[in-house]
């Protein structure tokens, strides 16, 4: 008998449990599954804030019943007509108020801590610095130390600081990973700075992918500027970085289609499109750089990474991403041309 | 009055509302006008509720959905809740002071066709090559990069209706302050008439900023000026503090005449005079002095820096206190009362968890550190949607049926509108309730689609069949309007029975002199005293005599129809026309042209005889 009772409560808690997950939302993109230090202290603030204000709403909803129920009109009788009563407003004026000091004070020591990036001003920090450049639709990411650029597919080493710097190119955008920590605007006007911790265990449930989004509207495809974080760990994150050190030529393609494929790229799009990650000015890196391509995650930050819609985007970015700065800038490609380029950009590759 | 008006035809009651300076006619104005602009406002919301119903959906293209957004988000705002909020403040705050008309009633005329021309003007855009599309707060890169004429539509039908709104602000405030009645102090004013005031002060001080934003954005936009040109050492963020510098204010301006209305509203049908009048007036105050100090929240994730972020977040908690105020009092309004559940008290009720769900996430929303998730996602929406439906719209619903009589002169379907307060009601709580959820699990506000995939499609299919319900409920209101008008039952002067202010010692619609003799007030919720003493209605303060009463002019339609042409000449000027700057000279000459001749033209209105009075029956004070 007592067995099954045990039963019943563990089955209960496992129902709990169930039903809880199903509201904490996909690990790799939701605030609720906090993946660093960043996002627990803001997952810890909207508990305390959610505990704090379900108690209000308990004693509003307590008040609100009784009212529906004793005090419904029965007779014609006139009530007691009441100014006030001090004492009630003093208690309803001074328990809200001890309860937003309650909130106020890790409120404001949070604020403070997240803003803390000291380290990465400092003359000899050995600090991960990663500037963020924001475009129409696609993200760049330039290595300062390492001297290397990405694009679209941060990457990241778990466990340590990451520190990024953050500005747009063109109108303003919002540089966001739920699962790891709260957005910052990339404005036009200045650098805004911050830091984040990829929690390697977290990572790891998440498939070492994080979504990364654009929170700030920004025109017609802002809903698809999508970006990807590989968290992965320091040591191969440093391989990686010497990986992409190591390319200083454009890579040679491997077969003979694909070499057809280079030299389209060569012609229509290497004006725009760099194929080595070596840090050139900002303003001159106009689109993605392509280094890497074979490796990342999706096409074009949303459609999945193969062939068939890689040609598909280059046939036709408009319709995946309206509005894109993409579109018309090469010549129209014949499906031999698409499926050379396909071959060719598939290849990019810089991990063995 | 009545048999005079019933003889008129149609097109003569046109010319007399396109002339009218009777404050209850401009509120019939805006009551129609903000409606038809709340249904093209909920019309788009639905829009944007099919194309989020499924992910990767093509209902509507990525460009169109932002233009959608864009317009719901500036017509409800500027078109609908302001103007509705308008409406009742024209047809109800003059008769709870005890006045015969608004302090200025050719300025009132003129508020009313400003802001309609300039929601017309803008609405014209989806018809003229496309809408505004970035976003109800048009974030300067953004506005300047937009191609098109969508965001020039916007600047300058906000600005044209914005100089509307400006103007009933002031006229209001001079109103409360000069024209209340023998007797009405301050603190005798019935909490709407007090809400209307702290709002109109507000107003008085939240467009300037808007104003000078938007002349900003059209000098760079329509005439070459860099002052949101980064390049040309322009600066972006200037932008976002002057719109949230009134975008926040505004807020505050749309809530508190919705408490004011549900204040009167629970006092009414509980028959209890409010529960700590001073405090909620006090409270009323400090909510409209608050509000000017926490814009920066909105800007949390700009960048300000460690200190602005945590001063702001300070400031806008402390809001949470007056308003915590205001719901106990409303609940101990009740407590101990005689409540009768009519259906403006349904919404009242109703909106009490509502709001109260909307204020706590704005608390939580306030936590600076934990609003970097927060920002820019579904849960500011499922936020906002609760304080401004939960609370102004529910208002607003509660503010139609309740004084509907008083402006008609004909009762709603009673039956008609409790169903449509449960479909309301519900799909409300169905469409927003979920939306925090999908916030927090990642999903960004304004996306014109979402990638299946990411845990968000079940919720939003949930947040989409809410919307039909929210539907169906306003579709019910409407039917419930015209049923009504055709039967014309016609009421008394107190149809609700519980009246404790002004308006309800007068007919139903009130005489258009409003009071025969103004009346004498004794304290607070005058005409319940004089009630409890078992008199019939208001003693007046003042022997019978002569009224006297301002010209109908049609000169307000004019100075309004100027700016209006004038806009498009200075919009297509970017494309050279050549018929531009003669369409904006022409359109600026209408406007000074019909401000010369109000000025040259003496107008000293007319006089109501006393003989004349002593006729009509029913008007007594």
């Amino acid at each position: 008998m007592k067995r099954l009772a045990n039963w019943r409560l563990v089955s209960l808690f496992a129902m709990l449990a169930l039903a809880l997950s199903g509201c904490s939302g996909k690990p790799f993109v939701s605030a609720l599954r906090p993946a660093g230090e960043v996002a627990d202290i803001q997952y810890d603030l909207m508990k305390l804030s959610t505990y704090i204000m379900v108690g209000v709403i308990i004693i509003v909803m307590v008040i609100f019943i009784i009212v529906f129920f004793r005090f419904r009109r029965k007779d014609d009788r006139i009530p007691k007509q009441v100014e006030g009563s001090h004492t009630l407003e003093i208690i309803w004026t001074v328990i809200p108020i001890l309860l937003l000091l309650i909130l106020a004070v890790p409120t404001v020591s949070a604020t403070f801590k997240l803003a803390d990036v000291k380290e990465m001003d400092k003359k000899d920090s050995d600090a991960l610095v990663i500037k963020v450049r924001s475009h129409l639709y696609w993200w760049d990411f330039e290595y300062e130390k390492q001297k290397i650029v990405t694009s679209q597919d941060l990457v990241v080493p778990t466990d340590e600081k990451v520190y990024f710097d953050l500005k747009s190119l063109d109108v303003k955008h919002s540089f966001w990973i739920p699962a790891v920590g709260g957005k910052l605007d990339t404005n036009t006007d200045n650098i805004n700075k911050f830091w984040l911790v990829f929690d390697d265990k977290k990572a790891n449930e998440a498939g070492n992918l994080f979504y990364g989004k654009c929170a700030e509207l920004c025109g017609p495809s802002h809903a698809l500027m999508d970006f990807k974080v590989k968290a992965i760990s320091r040591d191969q994150f440093d391989a990686w970085v010497s990986n992409m050190k190591a390319v200083k030529e454009p890579e040679k393609a491997q077969t003979d289609v694909a070499a057809q494929g280079q030299e389209i790229f060569n012609k229509s799009c290497i004006g725009c499109h760099a194929v080595t990650p070596d840090v050139k000015p900002e303003a001159a890196r106009v689109a993605p750089n392509l280094t890497n391509f074979g490796e990342r995650a999706r096409v074009a930050g949303i459609l999945e990474h193969n062939k068939e819609e890689l040609k598909n985007w280059i046939k036709n970015p408009e319709t995946y991403k309206p509005g894109n700065e993409m579109t018309g800038k090469y010549p129209d490609m014949t499906d031999e041309q698409l499926d050379a380029l396909a071959e060719y950009l598939m290849g990019l590759k810089v991990q063995d | 009055m009545s048999t005079y008006a019933q003889k008129k035809g149609f097109g003569a009651t046109v010319w007399d509302y396109l002339t009218t300076v009777d404050h209850k006619k401009i509120a019939i104005l805006y009551l129609i006008a903000g409606g038809l602009f709340f249904l093209i406002g909920g019309l788009e919301a639905v829009f944007i509720r099919i194309q989020l119903a499924v992910p990767n959906n093509d209902f509507v293209s990525a460009g169109a959905f932002n233009e959608i957004i864009t317009m719901h988000g500036t017509t409800m705002i500027f078109l609908a809740a302001m103007p509705l909020l308008f409406a009742f403040m024209n047809a109800v705050m003059p008769l709870q002071i005890g006045a015969r008309d608004v302090a200025f009633p050719f300025v009132n005329a003129l508020g009313f066709w400003l802001f309609f021309f300039g929601g017309i003007f803008l609405n014209l855009s989806w018809f003229l090559g496309g809408a505004p599309d970035a976003g109800w707060t048009s974030y300067a890169s953004l506005a300047i990069h937009s191609k098109g004429h969508g965001v020039d539509f916007y600047v300058l039908g906000l600005q044209i209706s914005g100089f509307g709104t400006l103007m009933g602000g002031i006229n209001f405030l001079v109103t409360i302050i000069n024209m209340r009645a023998p007797g009405m102090t301050y603190m005798r004013m019935p909490l709407f008439t007090w809400s209307t005031f702290v709002a109109s002060a507000m107003i008085l001080f939240a467009f300037p900023p808007l104003t000078v934003g938007l002349t900003l954005m059209m000098f760079d936009r329509l005439f070459g000026a860099n002052f949101f040109e980064v390049a040309m050492g322009g600066n972006t963020i200037i932008w976002e503090h002057l719109f949230w510098v009134f975008g926040h204010p505004e807020v505050y301006i749309l809530i508190l005449p919705a408490f004011g209305i549900f204040s009167e509203i629970f006092s009414t049908f509980s028959r209890k005079r409010l529960f700590g009048y001073s405090s909620m007036v006090f409270a009323t105050v400090l909510i409209g002095f608050l509000g000017f100090m926490v814009w920066a929240h909105h800007m949390f994730t700009t960048g300000l820096g460690p200190v602005a972020n945590a001063i702001f977040a300070v400031a806008t908690m402390a809001i949470g206190v007056p308003t915590g105020i205001k719901i106990f009092n409303w609940l101990f309004t009740m407590w101990g009362g005689s409540v009768k559940f009519t259906t403006p008290m349904y919404y009242a009720f109703g909106f009490i968890p509502s709001f109260v769900c909307g204020g706590v996430t704005g608390v939580m929303v306030a936590t600076a550190a934990a609003d970097y998730q927060y920002h820019d996602t579904y849960f500011v929406v499922a936020h906002f949607h609760y304080v401004i439906v939960g609370g102004v719209v529910l208002a607003l619903l509660a503010g139609t049926h309740y004084w509907w009589p008083k402006m008609f002169g004909t009762m709603l379907n009673e039956t008609l509108g409790k169903i449509t307060f449960w479909l309301f009601f519900i799909g409300f709580h169905l469409t927003f309730f979920i939306q925090h959820f999908l916030g927090l699990w990642g999903m960004p506000r304004r996306v014109f689609t979402f990638l299946p995939g990411q845990g968000f499609d079940a919720a939003n299919m949930v947040s989409s069949v809410g919307a039909a319900f929210m539907s169906a409920g306003v579709i019910l209101l409407l039917l419930n309007i015209v049923v009504t008008q055709v039967k014309n039952v016609k009421v008394g002067n107190d149809p609700w029975e519980d009246g404790r202010t002004l308006e309800w010692a007068i007919p139903s619609p009130p005489p258009f002199y409003n009071f025969k003799q103004l009346p004498l007030v004794r304290g607070l919720d005058a005409l319940w005293l004089e009630k409890m003493e078992g008199k019939k209605g208001m003693t007046p303060a003042e022997p019978l005599g002569d009224i006297h009463m301002p010209n109908a002019s049609f000169i307000p339609f004019m100075i309004s129809l100027g700016l209006f042409i004038a806009a498009f000449g200075a919009m297509y000027h970017v494309n050279d026309k050549p018929w531009a700057i003669p369409v904006l000279i022409l359109g600026l000459a209408v406007t000074f042209g019909s401000m010369l001749v109000r000025s040259l033209k003496d107008d000293h209105g007319f006089h109501i005889h006393k003989e004349e009075l002593q006729d009509e029956k029913g008007a007594e004070a």
